[in-house]
């Protein structure tokens, strides 16, 4: 391996980190979801700086060629962090959808409590709080 | 009564509604139509939920349930918002729910003008049968979207009444069987659709066959759900 590479590979890892503490750091990405990243990426350092580490275990798992590992391990956190997000996407949906609801489900009442009393609330002169819902 | 961009008919099903059934209150759910549904819906006098943004046939169902829950309706009928079913088949569905939990709208063989054909046909056959078994009852029209519900279902509906593509009717049909509920088909008659031709293509029934089971098959995995206890149908 060339120096060239070698100061590429720790540059790269460097860059990752950086990008996902400044995100972090601006709060434009939750803690929670910036922890596969930040985990990712001090392995990807850690490889950068010793490549003998990828190698050990390469030869540990028997695997013959250690970048190969590598690629591996890159899939598997690559996959587990997106269906991470397809379940926390179908989880907001549902909250959007219980909005939504909700949402429509006040108007109706809003209108129909407004039209019972003939007028807009503002124009109500006796408008205690609690006072006009008899249901 | 879902509705979804559907200003040049929905006044007019809801007259016809409250005209041919007096009595009945009647709901337009929009599902966050574009046009002026609902405007016409509520100049034809009908209560209106105003989803925000599109649900999907599911989404507007649930939030209707949950309407029909809050305000104390014990019995819940879905008619279409384009005028293809005919209010006058209500209180058939209403007697079957005497002693079902779910009472399904479905076309008689040969009248009416809904016809699907080629692999579109058989995939809704396949529906067909393997909730039949599900059901533990014999129903040729799962895909109806004419359909009543009693106290129970209305309890289970308005909570967990699926989003997903045919979850408004395999699945809510798959779900409320496997939670208990009777099911019952009866027979109504449906008019010509104003638009909206359903598609033949090969290819499109093919897709739509392979969702559907895929629907089938987690909405069986899935685990079943409880009814819950206090309402119980007394009539």
């Amino acid at each position: 391996m060339s120096t060239v590479t070698y100061v590429f590979g720790i540059v790269s890892a460097l860059l990752v980190l950086f990008l996902v503490l400044d995100l972090l750091r601006k709060r434009r990405v939750r803690e929670r979801h910036a922890l596969a990243w930040i985990v990712a990426g001090v392995v990807a350092l850690v490889v950068a700086v010793f490549p003998g580490v990828l190698t050990a275990a390469a030869e540990l798992l028997h695997v013959d060629v250690p970048t190969n590992l590598g690629f591996f391990v890159t899939l598997v956190v690559l996959f587990l962090v997106s269906v991470q997000h397809s379940a926390e996407l179908t989880v907001l949906e549902e909250k959007s959808r219980t909005l939504a609801e909700h949402v429509a489900l006040q108007d109706e009442r809003l209108r129909r409590l407004e039209g019972r009393d003939g007028a807009p609330p503002r124009h109500h002169d006796d408008a205690r709080p609690g006072s006009g819902d008899a249901r | 009564m879902p509705a979804y961009n559907e200003e040049a008919v929905v006044g007019d099903v809801v007259r016809e509604v409250l005209d041919k059934l007096p009595g009945v209150h009647v709901l337009v759910v929009n599902d966050g139509s574009a046009d002026r549904t609902v405007e016409r819906a509520r100049e034809a006098g009908a209560a209106v939920l105003d989803l925000p943004f599109n649900l999907g046939v599911g989404g507007a169902m649930r939030a209707g349930f949950k309407y029909a829950k809050d305000a104390g309706h014990r019995y819940v009928v879905q008619v279409d918002s384009d005028g293809q079913h005919d209010p006058a088949g209500v209180p058939a569905l209403l007697e079957t729910l005497r002693d079902h939990d779910v009472a399904i709208g479905a076309r008689f063989a040969g009248e009416g003008s809904y016809e699907a054909r080629g692999p579109r046909r058989w995939a809704m056959a396949v529906l067909a049968t393997v909730v039949s078994r599900i059901a533990g009852t014999r129903l040729t029209d799962t895909t109806s979207g004419f359909r009543g519900a009693g106290p129970r279902a209305v309890d289970i509906f308005a909570r967990h009444y699926p989003a997903e593509y045919l979850g408004d009717t395999v699945e809510s049909l798959v779900l409320a069987a496997r939670a208990g509920c009777r099911i019952a088909q009866v027979p109504v008659s449906m008019r010509v659709r104003a638009g909206g031709v359903p598609s033949h293509a090969p290819v499109k029934a093919a897709v739509y066959l392979g969702r559907a089971c895929i629907a089938l098959v987690i909405a069986l995995w899935r685990p079943p759900l409880a009814l819950s206890p206090e309402p119980t149908p007394t009539a």
